[in-house]
């Protein structure tokens, strides 16, 4: 394990390697000395057989990946589509028709300002992202879709991909007090619903209080902002 | 690429909560976040906190020559620019209707509202004066920004000290801070800002201090500022809510007494760093 800031050489060698996020292959022209540099700060991680290398690190701006589910919320109609703000650098596109069942007359009716569950079906560099709301290989919703209700929790990515960990303390912790329904983006954004607007607020205040990039509560700190909040 | 307004759910949740009078943070509608204020080495550098909103301000000074229209007064100029550090939703170069608005309240409240003394910067009439600058930059948008901005302007304004100054016939002395302590400008009074929010449903109560969605979402602001010793600086109203007369005395009268507690904050944080810097004298 090493920190490594953006642009440095990795010397990374396997016969099935696989390269993680923040890691990229530059090619050039003779083939021979193709290298890896890292795209991000962070640590340096390998696998214990060295196969799989990434770098872990923080940061707030979302860099859309193929396969990745974010929240995304409807900035704009498009003529077969959506226009969707994912808080990347650029907005991403939905097709009318990647949601479950969906065909030329049955369309999804989406309003400007709602909030999507999807997963990035296409990121690359030049062009445009595109979400889909569908699971690739059934077709069936999954989950993705529209998200009505509930309340949008703004995050760090790390806070986000800790919140996927099912042996991050936090949800299981909240969950255990009170009924809750959650949808994590990659994005730094989570939908929260519970039945009241207090415990939304609890929700919001405690993946505030439990993220690295502010105060960064451990089990116990969030168990006693818990107790003050009187949940 | 204009900032998206907040989404529909969002926006629903925060009306429902606000009805029951539930802030997202925990605050009672008329509280304040407790500013954090953090001096650096230097003297007149400020970094003041509210919740995630973060403002840096620095003062400094130079000598210049007065303009002819006003030989007897020192110059203020504030610098504010906010670059999209604060947030992914300003862009450089191109000003926002939001960073119009706090440029000019900044004005109004450090410079024209008279906190500084400008007759007391004057060296030599028509000759010399001070140049007072003040520099502020926008770290971080969690929202109200302005109040941030003007306390740290103000704290930073406090906190600065300049250097002694001896006038012998016309010849101007500098001394070295090592030489002579230096002196802290002369402030008439310390303005506070303070903006509510309101918000469309006339049932809402304002809230004091909005945090960033709260600001989005809100029909209007309500900025005023004004001292411990009870003196109304600048009022200043955004948006098309309709204010009774009552209503607002009632948050001038709310102001009044958060401008005390304020004071005495600063007072007190600024007696705390000063006596970290005492320096033996030999």
């Amino acid at each position: 394990m090493s920190t490594v800031l953006p642009g440095k050489q990795i010397l990374a060698k396997h016969v099935n390697l696989k390269l993680g996020p923040g890691l990229l292959q530059s090619s050039s022209a003779n083939a021979t000395d193709s290298s890896i540099i890292t795209t991000r700060t962070g640590v340096l991680i390998h696998s214990t057989n060295k196969s799989k290398w990434w770098v872990e690190g923080n940061s707030r701006r979302y860099v859309p990946a193929a396969q990745e589910s974010v929240i995304g919320m409807v900035i704009q109609k498009l003529g077969e589509g959506f226009r969707v703000d994912i808080g990347a650098a650029h907005y991403a596109s939905l097709d009318g028709l990647a949601f479950e069942g969906a065909s030329k007359r049955n369309k999804p009716n989406l309003k400007v300002g709602c909030l999507v569950y999807a997963r990035v079906s296409l990121a690359h560099k030049d062009m445009e992202p595109e979400l889909e709301c569908f699971e690739a290989q059934t077709r069936k919703s999954e989950g993705f879709g529209e998200v009505k209700g509930g309340f949008l929790v703004r995050c760090s990515l790390k806070m986000c991909r800790e919140l996927l960990d099912p042996n991050h303390f936090l949800l299981p912790l909240l969950g255990g007090r009170f009924p809750l329904e959650v949808a994590v983006g990659m994005n730094g954004r989570v939908w929260v619903n519970a039945k009241e607007p207090k415990l939304v607020i609890v929700i919001s205040r405690c993946i505030e209080a439990a993220d690295p990039d502010g105060s960064g509560l451990n089990e116990t700190g969030v168990k006693t902002l818990l107790g003050e909040l009187d949940v | 690429m204009r900032p998206p307004s907040p989404s529909i759910p969002e926006k629903e949740f925060l009306f429902s909560s606000l009805k029951q009078s539930l802030r997202l943070d925990g605050r009672l509608p008329l509280e304040i976040r407790t500013p954090i204020l953090t001096f650096g080495s230097e003297l007149g550098w400020v970094e003041c906190s509210l919740g995630k909103t973060r403002v840096m301000a620095q003062v400094d000074a130079k000598m210049v020559k007065p303009p002819p229209e006003r030989p007897f007064e020192g110059l203020i100029t504030i610098h504010s620019e906010i670059s999209p550090m604060a947030s992914s939703d300003y862009e450089p170069g191109r000003p926002s209707e939001e960073e119009v608005t706090i440029t000019r309240m900044l004005d109004k409240v450090l410079r024209r509202s008279d906190a500084v003394d400008k007759e007391s910067l004057c060296i030599l009439a028509g000759q010399r004066v001070w140049h007072i600058r003040l520099t502020l930059h926008f770290l971080a948008d969690s929202g109200n920004m302005l109040d941030c901005a003007c306390l740290a302007g103000m704290v930073a304004l406090k906190h600065f000290r300049r250097p002694d100054v001896e006038v012998i016939g016309d010849e101007v002395t500098v001394h070295l801070p090592s030489e002579r302590a230096p002196v802290p400008l002369s402030i008439h009074h310390t303005p506070f800002c303070f903006t509510f929010a309101f918000f469309p449903d006339p049932d809402t109560t304002p809230v004091l201090d909005p945090t960033q969605l709260e600001q989005r979402l809100s029909a209007g602001l309500f900025s005023i500022s004004l001292n411990a010793q009870r003196e109304l600086c600048v009022v200043q109203k955004l948006g098309g809510v309709p204010l009774p007369v009552d209503e607002v005395l009632r948050i001038v009268n709310i102001a009044v007494q958060k401008a005390g507690e304020l004071n005495s904050l600063v007072e007190a944080r600024l007696r705390e760093d000063w006596a970290c810097r005492k320096v033996e004298v030999r």
